[in-house]
């Protein structure tokens, strides 16, 4: 399982990090870990547009996001 | 979805016929807004430069910030956070602002020159769309500014209360001193002529049509910069469907009042120098990428409570007064192509020496 922490970084950052970590992995399971609802949303955007499934679960400084195919 | 993209064309649309309400009760032509020149009209009327013909204090900046400061309070979206790479933002700031004055428009304005059919607004949107592209290509080589922390409260209460600040010098207009600052400039602004009551007025609308689109931006997170990124970057045009909307009701509003005028040549503030639109709106787009957002969108990121936004307005303020005490508008002169290509080298080192992988 791949982890990218993405916590403190500002729209569009955590989209280019997770897009690196699904475009290096491709098919594995990938957390990405965000503390605001902009990027929550974008990382979401993205996951969908590469096939992944997305299911977001609230942490105490923000959101952990699991990508799945 | 769904619910993003129709606050967005809403925002987009009210936006655009805002603009066109400001320009009709007499702001300059085609600048219903304009988030550079208003700011460096602000810093004309604190007298930090000389060019005191256009100077007010911008109510319609102090409304977008502080309408998007309580919007943000009310959702609970306020968030105080900052401190990455603070002087390099400064820095980034300030050379945006001179791309920006090089060209006379922030992107807001870009789209309201496009929309009264200004073509040299379309040689600068050429020009921002590669700033752009060149900055999504640093985002995916592994550039950032480093991460945000949270801030104290004290620390994003900052620029709104300058905010406050500003509104309250520009009702009162205290005389510090003889002639200035506060300056007051005389042409195309609406309430900075004529009598005290006709500028209680004037200040009321700008201010208050500043709130409303304060109030929208917040909610859409509209931003010109982050829409050509995010098609660029994830091939989504959701962003930009605010934008569009901003043109297309500014153009019909246009066509529809008289005012639209195809071409290069006599537009309203404007210049038809096309490597200089061109390469200003560059620098401006591969600025904005790199900090994040168009100057717009800074304001709105403020109200948020975000500090790094507070001090890239500084930083545009900052290098409103450079752009104009040292002659680099509309890069007419030897040192303003000077400054655009030196800005340039700048942000694009900037650019390569802040990576990670």
């Amino acid at each position: 399982m791949i982890e990218v922490d993405a916590r403190g970084l500002s729209c569009p950052i955590p989209v280019v990090k997770a897009e690196k970590a699904i475009d290096r992995n491709p098919g594995e399971e990938i957390i990405v870990l965000v503390d605001n609802e902009v990027a929550r949303e974008n990382v979401t955007r993205l996951a969908g547009s590469k096939g992944y499934s997305v299911v977001s679960q609230a942490t105490l400084d923000g959101y952990s996001l699991v990508l799945k195919r | 979805m769904r619910k993003e993209l129709v606050t967005l064309l809403i925002a987009g649309c009210i936006i655009g016929l805002a603009s066109i309400v400001l320009v009709r009760l007499g702001n300059p032509a085609n600048m219903g807004f304009c988030v550079a020149c208003f700011e460096r009209d602000i810093a004309g009327a604190l007298g930090l430069h000389d060019f005191h013909a256009t100077a007010w204090i911008r109510p319609e900046i102090i409304g977008i910030l502080l309408g998007a400061f309580f919007t943000a309070l009310f959702t609970r979206e306020f968030r105080p956070e900052g401190g990455s790479s603070s002087a390099l933002r400064f820095l980034l700031a300030m050379l945006v602002m001179i791309g920006a004055l090089a060209f006379l428009g922030c992107p807001l304005r870009m789209i309201l020159r496009l929309g009264a059919g200004d073509l040299n607004a379309l040689t600068a949107l050429v020009g921002f769309t590669c700033g752009i592209g060149f900055g999504v290509i640093l985002l995916r080589a592994g550039f950032n500014l480093g991460r945000t922390r949270k801030q104290r409260k004290a620390e994003s209460f900052v620029m709104p209360g300058v905010m406050a600040g500003l509104l309250l010098l520009v009702v009162l207009l205290p005389a510090f001193k003889e002639g200035g600052p506060v300056f007051v400039g005389t042409k195309g602004h609406p309430g900075c002529e004529g009598t005290a009551t006709t500028q209680g007025i004037g200040i009321a609308i700008s201010l208050g049509i500043g709130l409303l689109v304060g109030i929208l931006a917040q909610r859409s997170r509209l931003c010109l910069a982050g829409g050509i990124r995010d098609l660029i970057l994830i091939r989504s045009g959701l962003l930009l469907s605010g934008f569009v909307a901003i043109f297309v009701v500014g153009l019909a509003g246009n066509l529809l009042l008289g005012s639209f005028n195809l071409g290069f040549e006599n537009q309203p503030i404007a210049h038809t120098a096309h490597v200089w639109n061109f390469l200003g709106m560059a620098l401006v787009g591969l600025g904005s990428v790199l900090l994040g957002g168009c100057p717009f969108r800074q304001l709105v990121l403020a109200g948020n409570g975000n500090t790094d936004s507070a001090l890239t307005i500084f930083g545009m303020i900052a290098g409103a007064a450079v752009a104009h005490n040292f002659g680099l508008v509309k890069a007419a002169s030897i040192h303003g192509k000077g400054a655009v290509l030196l800005g340039l080298v700048i942000v694009i080192i900037i650019g390569i020496f802040n990576r990670e992988d």
